[in-house]
């Protein structure tokens, strides 16, 4: 096991930057999730680390040794692939040894190892198949088992649940985790989806464009989210955004002016100035439904959606959709007028410029940022 | 979509009519084999004197025995053996590294080289006859073996490479990747992972090239003037001679000629099925 360093990474297909000089550090048995939508470079900062891609400038290294120049086969990790990439020509079992037959691996020992592995994940009656006898779920055990065997400094994933259905999805999400714990191998995986990021990670990076956005746990991340894209990428249903300006009371109470003239009142931020233009975020847990003679702001009912443990009702506020999350069973009618509040101690203010988060003045600056 | 109809009627229509046309289609490809065959197993003495019919009233191996025992033809045929054989196999490995990098690689010129690759297949042969005597003669390739493998290759190399390119480009990359984290170079990903996996492409290309070489007319006639240097097709106008045309030793020599062939297709049948379908199926 081994820790990653990378530092001040770039890569570049010619006039193209696809990464912009990436600096992250990967403690020794950390499982790490790359996240971000389609483009962003997480997969291509994955593939540089096995060794796939070349690095343009820039250093990384795994376990202390600069592995720049090495090629993927001298640098002693393993890596799951969405398309599982299993040697179509070969039985699960030779799948799963062929690393160690290629490093003249005694047979007794390799005998060893694939029983192992094969018991650990569930597949000792399958070894003498071929991989297209074999179902999506098994098919992705075999990868998995394909890279414990060899004993790596680092497991790399690309992306490896996406092909398969989503309760077999929850089930390796889980198992993955186990595993994790049990070996306490260094992981980077990396996927797209944020529910895989929230539930695996030990520190998430978020990633687009190319720059890292935010890294950080999983509750970091989500509580406090360095920017609007971090804000909306994570967490589902997403977050609603409200553009408006920074108001300042004479008793120093702050709010957020917004379209229609609705003043929603926020944790006085660092750094806002009046009549600063500003996005405010809020969570849908984070709004929510009162009487009408509460105070609330008023918004017309667009949908109601119940989802059984749940239900999310979208209204229009300002001409700006807005998702508030209830546990209670609600019933508007389409177009109805209700009333909602945000909870100003959950919700966020960023600079509608800089697209940054501006923390409540009361929380001290711990947010890592790009 | 249902063409075959509902009622047990309509689809005997159907499959009737079905079976029909591709019966017809093989009796019009496969007639003129049978011709040859038929003629080939005539005694000369009656060829012209029946008349037409399916098949002679008395049937002879004369011609068979006359061409292997007293012509050159069983030379000519060794002689396709050795240029159609070694063509295959060059062209096949030029085409399979090539196809390869096509295949895998972003590289600069590649564009260019693909364009002018598929130049090459748009000229009429004959406009090169000149040209490639002239190329050939200073270095001694003419009536020679040598020169009609270097052609043959030459002119099969762009087709065989692109027939190679669509069979690597239907294996994914993360076969030969994940090759290489589990401890190969590219190379020995590429040998020991793509390249059994691209057997049938490899058994499809070295049919189709080895056809072309065993039928090819045009450069064997102009390129050879000797007998020891001739290929069988070229040994097939030997029986035409000035005065008459001898049928039936040509026929049994053409007969004898599809048996490499035939075998070469038997031993790859297997891949070359494969190899025809691979990419519209996924698994």
């Amino acid at each position: 096991m081994a820790s990653i360093e990378i530092a001040n990474a770039v890569k570049s297909y010619g006039a193209v930057d696809v990464l912009h000089g990436i600096d992250l550090d990967i403690q020794d048995g950390e499982f790490i999730v790359l996240v971000g939508p389609s483009g962003c470079g997480k997969s291509t900062l994955l593939r540089m680390i096995a060794g796939l891609e070349d690095i343009t400038s820039g250093d990384i290294s795994i376990g202390g040794t600069i592995v720049n120049e090495l090629q993927p086969k001298d640098r002693d990790i393993a890596m799951v692939f969405q398309s599982y990439a299993l040697y179509p020509h070969m039985s699960v079992a030779e799948n799963m040894s062929y690393a160690l037959t290629l490093r003249k691996t005694a047979k007794e020992k390799i005998t060893d190892a694939i029983t192992n592995v094969a018991d650990i994940l569930g597949l000792s009656a399958l070894l003498e198949r071929r991989p297209k006898a074999l179902s999506g779920g098994q098919r992705q055990r075999v990868a998995m088992g394909r890279a414990i065997v060899r004993k790596p400094q680092a497991f790399l994933f690309d992306e490896p649940l996406s092909n398969l259905d989503a309760r077999l999805r929850e089930q390796m999400r889980s198992e993955i985790r186990k595993l994790h714990r049990r070996l306490g191998a260094t992981s980077v995986y990396v996927t797209h989806d944020q529910i895989e990021a929230m539930t695996m990670a030990d520190r998430i990076v978020a990633m687009h464009d190319g720059i890292i956005q935010q890294v950080g746990t999983p509750i970091e991340i989500y509580d406090r989210p360095a920017n609007i894209f971090v804000a909306s990428f994570i967490g589902s249903p997403a977050m609603t955004f409200l553009e408006g300006t920074y108001e300042i009371a004479a008793n120093g109470n702050a709010g957020v002016r917004i379209a229609d003239g609705a003043l929603i009142p926020v944790l006085p931020a660092q750094g806002a100035t009046a009549n600063q233009a500003v996005t405010l975020g809020a969570r849908p847990e984070h709004i929510g439904i009162v009487g009408d003679d509460k105070g609330g702001i008023p918004a017309r009912v667009d949908l109601i959606e119940p989802m059984g443990l749940s239900t999310l009702v979208h209204v229009s506020l300002a001409g700006n959709p807005v998702k508030i999350f209830t546990l209670d069973r609600p019933d508007f009618a389409a177009d109805s007028i209700i009333h909602i509040t945000f909870d100003m101690e959950k919700i966020h203010v960023f600079d509608t410029k800089t697209q940054l988060r501006l923390p409540p003045q009361s929380e001290p600056h711990t947010a890592k940022t790009a | 979509m249902n063409l075959s109809g509902n009622s047990p009627t309509q689809k005997a229509i159907y499959w009737g009519s079905h079976y029909l046309m591709i019966a017809a289609f093989v009796v019009f490809a496969l007639f003129p084999l049978y011709w040859l065959l038929k003629v080939s197993v005539t005694p000369n003495d009656i060829l012209y004197t029946e008349g037409v019919r399916m098949w002679p009233s008395r049937t002879t191996w004369e011609n068979y025995t006359f061409v292997l025992t007293q012509s050159n033809f069983p030379h000519y045929f060794m002689n396709s053996v050795i240029v159609a054989g070694t063509t295959a196999i060059v062209t096949t490995m030029v085409a399979a590294v090539t196809g390869y990098s096509f295949s895998r690689f972003a590289f600069r010129g590649k564009v260019i080289i693909v364009a002018l690759m598929l130049i090459t297949q748009m000229f009429p042969l004959v406009m090169l006859i000149a040209p490639i005597f002239k190329i050939l003669a200073p270095l001694g390739l003419t009536d020679s073996l040598t020169g009609l493998i270097i052609v043959y290759t030459a002119f099969n190399v762009p087709f065989a490479t692109f027939l190679m390119q669509s069979f690597f480009d239907g294996i994914p990359k993360d076969l030969e990747e994940a090759a290489m984290i589990d401890g190969n170079t590219r190379f020995q990903a590429f040998r020991r992972i793509i390249l059994p996996l691209t057997l049938p492409g490899v058994a499809a290309t070295l049919g189709f090239v080895f056809t072309a070489a065993w039928s090819e007319l045009l450069f064997a006639l102009m390129l050879v003037s000797s007998d020891a240097a001739s290929t069988f097709p070229v040994g097939l106008l030997s029986f035409v001679s000035k005065f008459s045309v001898d049928f039936g030793q040509m026929m049994a020599a053409g007969v004898l000629a599809l048996i490499p062939a035939c075998a070469f297709f038997l031993l790859i049948q297997r891949y070359l099925v494969q190899g025809l379908t691979a990419g519209a199926v996924k698994g």
